[in-house]
């Protein structure tokens, strides 16, 4: 449709703005930020605040909990979409709206309603009363921060999952099973294999906001457990100490990078 | 695998999923303000509603936001496509693989990078700072959904209608316009989502005075949420089961929106 250079060029020169002016250059100021003190001058000392014990401990916790919520998120929805995409096949049934409507609510007020459910009064204990058992304490845990990242990160692992698993077609699981497939081989030479694109978004979509995030945790840790996502965020809005907050960002960008690396290459081959 | 135990397992990530979503509902008729406790049935938090005007506020601010932010980030995406689509395979690489770095880099780390630039140019932080992140952020939501549609686009029909004596403008509109419809609005779509759910980027980029719901929620979550926001997220909740019925009972529609709900990750 377009044919000279000089519209071409016309076209892509919004996007270019965008991208140089609000990506690329926010990602050098933080770098900047980084590298410097806050009297000026060249330091590396943003960085090496790592070695601190506190800043290490809240690192790897963070790492811990997004590595148990992404690999929970993909064994709870990797069944779940194999029976969704099944259903689709033999019925045409799009039960999958179903499963992405949470979604669209707020995940601030939904994790609050976590709070209701999980706290030492909340409707879990009032249950394990009304039955004569003994209370839980469930509230302010990491097994409470896990199970928030799962609630609000699961449909990002389900959509990519059901769009491969529903794609597979019928006939390929019957060749299989024509040619002496078991459903557990089928499944594990054939069926898996064509998901691991999904798996990998997945993974993506759900790993890099549970390591981020500062929201769930202050809610649901009750502000006792601190991730680096919190750390980050009390020193751009508490503390003021911007150099140190973008040293500590820059751990993140190295697990984001990663990602989007391992992304990549996924893409790629396909 | 049974039947049964097939049901029951989708059950129990059903249950799951809308526990809470239960939560709230419930909690918008409970005459306690105080999360947990129920009182008695009322339908008091709903008439206070329409009297709340920071609730009304933040509410329209959330609208507004979001629908001027995916308009904005459709329209760079179209252009950008567009241009795109003329460009060697390598050209395109590029832009895609931008697009990729802005939509998984993490949340605290675009928004503290836009709220630092923001300071850099000296903007005042309010309405505009928080829309212009939430256009930066949605560029490429929009642009992943429409680029494939263009991509398969048919050139020869955009061809054929100017060799009929169709203007440019008017062959866009009435042959390439259709043809990218499907990428365009499940585009639009994850883009109002997106803007509509942010908290965290809104959250640096904006300026005292001026809230979106999700702000105004985490304002409220360390002095205790006031019950009109129970009511209003369940009218929300409502109004979004009903278009999901009125587009189920639609089939060839529902088929669409399953397409762009697919689109959305």
């Amino acid at each position: 449709m377009i044919k000279t250079r000089r519209v071409r060029n016309l076209f892509m020169a919004p996007f270019a703005v965008w991208s140089i002016l609000f990506i690329i250059v926010p990602l050098l100021l933080i770098a900047g930020y980084a590298f410097t003190a806050e009297e000026g001058g060249f330091t590396l000392a943003n960085l090496a605040i790592m070695g601190r014990w506190e800043y290490r401990k809240a690192l790897w916790l963070s790492v811990a909990l997004a590595l148990a919520s992404t690999v929970l998120c993909l064994l709870i929805a990797y069944p779940l979409c194999l029976i969704l995409a099944q259903w689709k096949l033999k019925k045409g049934s799009e039960l999958i709206l179903l499963f992405v409507l949470p979604l669209w609510m707020n995940s601030l007020l939904s994790t609050m309603a976590w709070q209701t459910i999980l706290e030492r009064n909340g409707l879990i204990n009032q249950l394990m009363r009304l039955l004569g058992l003994p209370d839980l304490h469930l509230i302010n845990t990491p097994f409470a921060i896990v199970l928030g990242m799962i609630y609000n990160f699961l449909p990002y692992m389900i959509l990519p999952l059901y769009t491969v698993l529903s794609a597979i077609s019928v006939h390929l699981r019957e060749a299989a099973q024509d040619l002496g497939a078991g459903p557990w081989h089928t499944f594990l030479h054939v069926i898996l294999p064509l998901s691991v694109p999904g798996i990998i978004s997945g993974i993506t979509l759900v790993f890099i906001p549970s390591l981020t995030t500062f929201v769930i945790s202050a809610m649901l840790g009750g502000g006792k457990i601190l991730l680096i996502g919190n750390i980050i965020e009390q020193e751009f809005t508490a503390t003021y100490n911007w150099h140190l907050g973008s040293g500590l960002s820059m751990f993140l960008m190295i697990f984001i990078i990663f990602n989007m690396i391992l992304s990549a290459v996924f893409e790629r081959n396909e | 695998m049974k039947e049964v135990w097939k049901k029951l397992y989708a059950l129990f990530v059903l249950v799951f999923l809308y526990a809470p979503i239960a939560v709230l509902i419930a909690q918008s008729f409970n005459a306690s303000r105080y999360r947990g406790h129920w009182t008695g049935f009322t339908l008091h938090w709903y008439s206070a509603l329409f009297e709340n005007e920071e609730i009304l506020e933040a509410f329209g601010n959330t609208m507004l936001i979001a629908f001027i932010s995916s308009v904005a980030a459709t329209l760079i995406a179209i252009v950008t496509c567009l241009a795109a689509a003329a460009m060697k395979k390598r050209g395109r690489l590029i832009v895609t693989g931008t697009a990729n770095i802005s939509m998984l880099n993490a949340d605290i780390v675009t928004g503290i990078s836009l709220m630092m630039l923001f300071l850099a140019f000296g903007l005042r932080f309010g309405f505009g700072t928080v829309l212009l992140s939430h256009i930066i952020f949605n560029v490429p939501y929009a642009l992943l959904n429409i680029l494939p549609g263009v991509m398969a686009m048919d050139k020869a029909s955009y061809e054929s209608a100017l060799d009929l004596g169709a203007t440019p403008f008017r062959a866009f509109m009435h042959v390439t316009v259709p043809e990218i419809l499907p990428g365009v609005i499940s585009g639009f779509l994850m883009a109002f989502t997106m803007s509509a759910d942010d908290f965290i980027i809104t959250h640096f980029t904006k300026g005292p005075g001026v809230d979106t719901l999700p702000t105004k929620i985490y304002a409220e979550l360390k002095i205790g949420i006031k019950p009109e926001m129970y009511a209003l997220t369940t009218l929300m909740t409502g109004a979004l089961v009903l278009l999901m019925i009125l587009l189920q009972i639609n089939r060839k529609h529902s088929r669409n929106l399953a397409q762009s709900v697919e689109a959305i990750y």
